[in-house]
């Protein structure tokens, strides 16, 4: 059998055949490939389901079984990275679910696209009080900051820890966006964030271009 | 028709189901829709407050049937909206039915809707079950949050196969007390349908005897008995409601699609969509099990209410969560056997189309869903594109952005309604409310869309 490519790799996470994944990084393990190489062949398999998420072509289901095989080759692959990070290619995105909501659905596909696109996340998780975000961004300048909530009530929370933001002297170096399913252009003016997305694949895009604009 | 000694929500005992089985759905729907227009046991305070009620029942029985109502009628689909809206706290109206229902007296005498609002879920019912499956004011929540659904993988992959064997068996021994401290003893109980011959009677109730299943009877019992003190409190003033200011209920009972008992309630988002990959053929499977189980609960459901409306709100087929091939495969098949199954019943399942469902348009119009039997009510979805995909065939709702209600200004909302209502409505077949569940809302808000609901003209 001949031995797997980076190729096949990417092309058994698009076509989700996730029993095929392990045994291709085995496969190119043994190779004594650049492991970082293996996690590179992820991130692009990543970024093509964002893509296609982004055009209609692909789904939530596409996105979640992406970002699981994703941390199954990041388990597979670690120990072999000596130390490097293969992740650390991008910034950081500090994400939580504001005070009062509890949902972590929505909030988590956000957190999996953002790390295996090479994002390093922070995942602070549900019901996160304003206060919080802000002692999370000290000594984190380069960090964008997610909002999620799926509560209609999470729009306060989500103006409150805009606030807080500001009040700590963080805002002007600090992009801040918000999403979830009732989130509109409306709330993203009504809470002062930068900018706002329905879905998950819409945080991605907006993230990449804010690092990609050097914004951060 | 209706036996006039009966309260309303008490079960039928009138002359509504005589000769059913012979009738077609268009006959059984005009009883049930005759029953609404004329509830039992109501004496309104005054003929014109009989005649508010039935001009408002009868504008969404022209809706339904694709006709121009006498005016658009608005339906205020509320969570804890008249909770906020009268200044008491989420927690309050869990715990405290007296200031529930003066909260909800006061939203419905103030904003005059032309349906009730909702009820908003019992506290001492869920603390006295020991309820796993949700966080709620006091219990995992602050006083001013609204209850919140906990989604976990309460059934687990491999349990597929026992679910769809006897859901009953398997809800009762295993997933139940999953849900609920209360139930965990009835995992000991054998399924009811081992009870067929009189010398195993005996030994199928042995387990009666056991502590474990004798606690949670006993703890059922007492969640039973706070259930009905809840109940009594809602439906004392549900009536008060019908007969002083002539507001009527909008639905009687809430369905679930099919594929949504799996996947929101039973396995979440995540577990469902392992499922995809690992065991599609599973998912069909049980959701083929639960669409008669539904349409059964529905119309159980139903026989305690004047109204034939059915809620059925969607929540994993919507726009993004899966393509349309799968949508066409896993989820459309069973929620088309459960609209047909209502619709027989003479039911109107009021499918609540929650985010977006803009791709699902072309599949929901089907020739296997009679015109004018189901009402689909929209969220972010594009209601022009929605409006010309279901012209002729569905009578639409919804649509006012939750979170223009939250943080707009009348202003803006009533605009938003008009161009609306301008946009779909001028044929009939619309019903004006928010596009989903409304929490907080301001007041200003609510009332401008009521109002610019009212005034409208096509």
């Amino acid at each position: 059998m001949a031995p797997s490519s980076l190729d096949d790799l990417t092309n058994a996470i698009l076509e989700i055949r996730e029993d095929d994944v392990p045994r291709i990084v085995e496969s190119l393990l043994a190779t004594g490939i650049d492991p970082s190489m293996i996690i590179g062949a992820c991130r692009e398999a990543m970024s093509v389901v964002g893509k296609r998420f982004e055009a209609g072509e692909a789904f939530i289901p596409e996105l979640m079984m992406a970002g699981e095989m994703m941390k199954t080759v990041a388990a597979q692959v670690g120990p072999h990275l000596g130390g490097r990070d293969g992740s650390q290619t991008f910034g950081c995105v500090l994400l939580g679910t504001v005070k009062g909501d509890i949902h972590d659905i929505g909030k988590d596909l956000v957190g999996s696209i953002l790390e295996a696109a090479g994002f390093e996340v922070i995942d602070l998780g549900v019901d996160v009080p304003p206060e919080r975000f802000v002692a999370a961004l000290e000594g984190r300048d380069g960090c964008t900051v997610a909002l999620s909530c799926l509560l209609t009530t999470g729009f306060e929370s989500m103006r409150d820890t805009v606030a807080a933001i500001t009040k700590a002297g963080l805002r002007d170096r600090v992009k801040v966006m918000v999403g979830g399913a009732p989130v509109t252009k409306q709330i993203c003016e009504y809470v002062a964030a930068d900018d706002w997305g329905a879905d998950a694949a819409t945080a991605l895009a907006l993230a990449k271009s804010w690092f990609d604009g050097g914004a951060q | 028709m209706n036996d006039q000694t009966q309260a309303p929500g008490a079960a039928p005992t009138d002359s509504m189901f005589d000769g059913w089985e012979s009738l077609n759905w268009q006959e059984r729907r005009t009883r049930r829709f005759a029953r609404w227009l004329t509830p039992a046991g109501v004496e309104f305070a005054s003929d014109e407050v009989k005649a508010a009620y039935v001009e408002r029942v009868q504008a969404v029985i022209d809706a339904v049937e694709l006709r121009r109502p006498s005016r658009v009628p608005v339906v205020p689909m509320t969570c804890f909206a008249p909770a906020y809206y009268a200044g008491i706290t989420p927690k309050e109206a869990m715990y405290d039915y007296e200031k529930l229902c003066a909260a909800l007296l006061r939203f419905h005498e103030d904003l005059q809707p032309d349906f009730q609002a909702e009820p908003m879920g019992p506290g001492p019912v869920y603390e006295l079950l020991g309820t796993k499956f949700m966080n709620w004011p006091g219990h995992g929540l602050a006083d001013e949050q609204p209850w919140q659904y906990l989604e976990a993988e309460y059934m687990h992959p491999d349990e597929y196969d026992d679910l769809i064997a006897d859901p009953s068996a398997y809800f009762m021994r295993k997933l139940l007390p999953r849900f609920a401290d209360a139930f965990t003893g009835l995992a000991k109980l054998d399924p009811f349908s081992d009870v067929l011959e009189v010398a195993g009677l005996p030994f199928n109730i042995f387990q009666y005897a056991d502590p474990d299943v004798a606690e949670s009877l006993r703890r059922l019992a007492d969640a039973a008995a706070a259930s009905l003190q809840y109940a009594e409190a809602w439906m004392g003033l549900m009536a008060d409601l019908i007969a002083r200011l002539g507001i009527p209920s909008f639905w009687a009972g809430i369905a679930k699609a099919p594929y949504d008992c799996i996947a929101d309630t039973l396995r979440g988002t995540k577990g469902i969509v392992q499922d995809r990959y690992r065991r599609p053929s599973k998912i069909i499977e049980a959701a083929e099990r639960f669409a008669p189980l539904q349409i059964g609960s529905a119309v159980r459901q139903t026989a305690l209410a004047d109204t034939p409306l059915t809620c059925i709100p969607l929540h994993k087929g919507a726009d993004g969560y899966m393509s349309d091939a799968d949508f066409r495969k896993f989820y459309w098949p069973t929620l088309k056997a459960l609209l047909r199954g209502l619709v027989d019943e003479g039911l109107v399942p009021v499918l609540i189309a929650e985010g977006g469902y803009n791709t699902r348009l072309e599949v929901v119009v089907d020739d296997d869903i009679p015109a004018g039997s189901v009402v689909w009510w929209f969220d972010q979805t594009d209601m022009a594109a929605a409006r010309k995909a279901l012209d002729g065939y569905a009578c639409m709702g919804g649509n006012v952005p939750l979170a223009m209600l939250a943080v707009g200004t009348g202003q803006q909302v009533e605009t938003y309604v008009t161009d609306l209502l301008d946009s779909v409505a001028k044929g009939g077949a619309f019903i004006l409310g928010p596009g989903g569940c409304v929490d907080d809302a301001k007041a200003e808000t609510f009332k401008a869309m009521i109002d610019a609901g009212r005034r409208w003209k096509a």
